[in-house]
């Protein structure tokens, strides 16, 4: 099941940039969250910070308060332990060129110690079918390599081998930026089966997307947390000038 | 009038780069004739090399030469690998620069230079320092054993070894550096530590492109003359050990051409040459061609 | 729904453990032990060369055997007209092939087996070279001679400078040969007096790498130039060169002659190191970023 995340004072620097100025916010577990404001704002930086995956970058820094389920991830456990419990999906579709689809899905799982032939299949037919791609994949499962599906595919197996290994939280920054409207539309229905048993962390650019997917939204401006509120409220009546600007399309 | 003569010219040029392949064959063919019609193929599988008889067969060398290159392999390989995980995933990036500069200046370094650093200074130290733990442990497999002179087909491969560690390390890095970092972020958000992230986000996909560096340093390793005749024995025997002197292919050329004693035996080592030659154009050739498929992005690249 | 919850066992996390420390240690060691001989190799140079150089060696022919003194005044004369004689041949042809790939050529087959090729020969072996060479001009001419030695240096300078001239006029924005077409200029005008131009510190540092590499051939030298205990500086004659007379000297018997051959082989390096700074210091300052 889904848990909730607590953000408590979160701060982050690229180099001397300070992309991220007191984030503070409660985002409730097994519902989407939307974030989303111009580029550049730092919901990326924001999302990459709530599974360790901004510090991979020798440049940046961190600090302030995360908590996953009621565990801080930046004191508690080691980052390593945390992107187990936290699965990322990213802007363009990263499958892995050199495995079949079937090592694609597993490969968190064999990193994990699983090398059960039972288990595997079980958790790689699972995860393919939550993520809606087993019915056009499972003829070929060890044939075809990764690389050799469509953009769309490609990130549902993505989306596949992120929650084979049973994460508590999914993270999704611009999941559908790089895919054709169909194959987006795609993505947002698996959003919304998803929620029922994961926490959702979607970063868009593309406010309908927010308002169709999420429950709460929040906006991001020059790395700081302008408002966080009921996906409804902001999309209706937001509370600041500068949200209500952004959502009619005034700047950005 | 004058754009189309220039424009010819330029192919010219471009084309005198065949004409010069081309050239390498047709004087080695005409050249080695002689022994070419006189021994056929059992040139190459007989073993006696007696110039003064007229006996000639050339298996001893191609046997230094691949036994030589094969060790160099063994200890290179492994540390180019380590040495490029080490400069594009672990080291800061200060020290990268410094790197690179340092693996450009070995390369630029004369293979006659570092013959006789190894004369002079890697000989010795095998011979007082390696060879005996190696005889020590490893004596039971045959490869180790006395007579031990310090140098012959051991050293002969470990100064190989340093002279494509360079080539083969500053390729792989490069292909490495090619691997898109969206891999290597995929792996490190399903909770792989970094060497699970090196292994299955870049290794796995550059490989195609760090077999072809190897294949690269296994061409220059073929074909290294001055640094191995210096230190390979100069002794056209096939022996067992590995601290026994040999004789490479390459080797046997640079020592014996200028001192043939007559026109069979200059020819026997021309024929030498020419089956260097093409062994070394399809190991080259295969190489490069991994080489490119990697870096075009063809194959063994996301996106 | 079957809820298997995979969960990294106490032995599988300590074993991950091990081997990512084990890994980065490995990956540490092996740096470490592959710079060891490299620091070796220069430090052993640098103390060895400096020990034996004097005036002597640069002023002086070679002693005769068993006497001490001498110096490779000869060598170093050869070598330089050696080199000279090979630039001559592989610049020009080399820069003239590196224009075709890039300007003529572009993404034909042609250009494409060119390129190939010119990649392959770069890894045919020195010695072969030599004996080509040796069969070519040698024979025909019935003796080694500088000549030679010129034309197989030159011959392995071209692949170099060609890849190189070719991948500098690649970087030359495409906005400054239709600045040069627009002015009216012949299309080889341009080529050479902007497009390569533009390009001419790169092309220059492709020159001095093919230089720096040729520079230290020793293999293909010995059936071609010979070698030569005196003065010599005629082109039918052999000649002497720096990398032959070290390969003699350090596998002569004598301690003096091992001195000499640590020197030269100083000055050799010292001379490669020179021309590799120089063109990693006019590639790395981006001479070229300021024609965008």
């Amino acid at each position: 099941m889904g848990v909730s995340i607590e953000v408590n004072n979160l701060n982050a620097w690229y180099g001397t940039n300070h992309t991220l100025q007191d984030i503070t916010l409660h985002i409730p577990a097994n519902e989407a969250t939307a974030l989303i404001g111009p580029s550049g704002c730092g919901k990326s930086t924001f999302v990459r910070c709530l599974n360790r995956m901004h510090e991979t970058n020798p440049i940046a820094k961190v600090t302030g308060e995360v908590k996953v389920g009621g565990q801080d991830i930046y004191s508690e456990t080691s980052a390593v332990e945390v992107r187990r419990r936290i699965g990322m999906v990213f802007q363009r579709p990263n499958p892995f060129p050199t495995m079949s689809i079937y090592d694609n899905v597993a490969s968190g799982l064999r990193l994990n110690g699983y090398r059960n032939r039972r288990v595997l299949d079980e958790v790689v037919e699972r995860s393919l079918k939550s993520s809606a791609l087993w019915d056009e994949v499972k003829d070929e499962l060890k044939k075809k390599s990764g690389a050799s599906l469509s953009g769309g595919q490609q990130q549902r197996l993505c989306i596949a081998r992120a929650l084979a290994v049973d994460p508590e939280v999914l993270l999704m920054d611009e999941p559908a930026s790089a895919l054709d409207p169909v194959s987006t539309a795609k993505i947002e229905d698996l959003i919304f089966q998803l929620k029922v048993q994961y926490t959702i962390v979607i970063v868009t650019h593309n406010m309908q997307q927010a308002a169709r997917v999420a429950e709460r939204t929040g906006f991001f401006l020059n790395g700081r947390l302008v408002e966080f509120d009921s996906t409804h409220k902001i999309f209706t009546n937001p509370g600041d000038k500068r949200t209500e600007d952004y959502i009619t399309g005034r700047f950005g | 009038m004058a754009d189309s003569t220039f424009r010819w010219l330029m192919l010219l040029c471009a084309l005198s780069i065949f004409a010069i392949v081309a050239l390498i064959a047709i004087e080695l063919v005409t050249h080695s004739q002689m022994t070419l019609a006189k021994f056929g193929l059992k040139f190459f599988v007989g073993s006696a090399w007696d110039p003064v008889s007229g006996e000639f067969g050339a298996l001893p060398f191609i046997f230094g030469t691949l036994v030589s290159s094969a060790v160099s392999l063994i200890l290179a390989v492994p540390l180019a690998v380590g040495v490029a995980i080490f400069l594009t995933e672990m080291c800061p990036k200060a020290l990268r620069g410094s790197f690179s500069f340092l693996t450009e200046l070995l390369a630029a370094i004369p293979s006659v230079v570092y013959g006789t650093w190894a004369i002079f200074t890697l000989v010795p130290l095998l011979r007082e320092y390696v060879d005996p733990v190696l005889i020590k442990l490893l004596g039971w497999t045959g490869l180790f054993v006395q007579p031990d002179f310090g140098i012959g087909m051991f050293a002969a491969g470990v100064i190989l070894a340093i002279m494509i560690l360079p080539i083969i390390s500053s390729l792989t890095r490069e292909v490495m550096t090619a691997v898109p970092h969206t891999q290597r972020e995929a792996v490190l958000a399903l909770g792989a530590t970094r060497w699970e992230m090196i292994r299955m986000g870049v290794l796995r996909n550059a490989r195609v492109g760090i077999v072809g560096s190897i294949i690269l340093g296994l061409g220059r390793a073929l074909g290294e003359t001055m640094a191995v005749a210096m230190v390979i024995g100069s002794s056209p025997t096939i022996s067992k050990s590995l601290l026994a002197p040999g004789y490479s292919m390459a080797a046997v050329i640079a020592n014996e051409f200028n001192e043939a004693v007559s026109d069979v035996h200059r020819s026997a080592l021309i024929e030498i040459g020419l089956a260097l030659f093409l062994v070394t154009i399809v190991v080259n050739a295969c190489a490069r061609l991994l080489v490119w498929a990697v870096t075009r992005g063809a194959p063994a690249r996301a996106t | 729904m079957a809820t298997t919850h995979p969960k990294s066992s106490t032995a599988n996390r300590r074993w991950r453990w091990f081997a990512n420390h084990t890994a980065s240690v490995l990956a540490v060691a092996s740096t470490i032990l592959v710079i060891a001989p490299l620091v070796a190799i220069f430090v052993d140079l640098v103390y060895k060369g400096a020990v034996s150089l004097n005036w002597n060696f640069f002023t002086k022919l070679p002693a005769p055997v068993g006497e001490n003194g001498g110096g490779m005044a000869n060598s170093i004369v050869g070598s330089a007209l050696l080199l000279g004689l090979a630039s001559l041949m592989g610049v020009p042809i080399g820069i003239s092939a590196g224009i075709y790939l890039s300007e003529y050529g572009r993404g034909t087959k042609l250009s494409n087996v060119v390129r190939f090729t010119a990649d392959v020969l770069n890894g045919v072996p020195s010695i072969v070279m030599g004996i080509a060479v040796y069969g070519l001009i040698v024979v025909p001419q019935k003796g080694f001679s500088a000549f030679a030695g010129g034309v197989v240096l030159g011959i392995m300078m071209i692949p170099t400078v060609a890849r190189t001239t070719e991948e500098m006029l690649l970087m030359v924005p495409h906005s400054i040969r239709e600045a040069a077409l627009g002015l009216g200029v012949p299309n080889w005008r341009s080529m050479l007096s902007i497009t390569l131009k533009t390009a001419m510190p790169g092309v220059i540092t492709g020159c001095m790498l093919a230089f720096a590499r040729v520079a230290g051939e020793t293999a293909p030298l010995l059936f071609t130039a010979l070698g030569n205990e005196f003065w010599s500086t005629a082109l039918n004659q052999p000649i002497a060169a720096l990398p032959l007379q070290i390969y003699v000297y350090a596998l002569g018997p004598y301690d003096e002659w091992h001195r000499l051959a640590w020197a030269g082989s100083l000055v050799l390096v010292f001379l490669i190191v020179v021309s590799v700074a120089l063109v990693r210091f006019v590639t790395t300052r981006g001479v070229l970023k300021g024609a965008s």
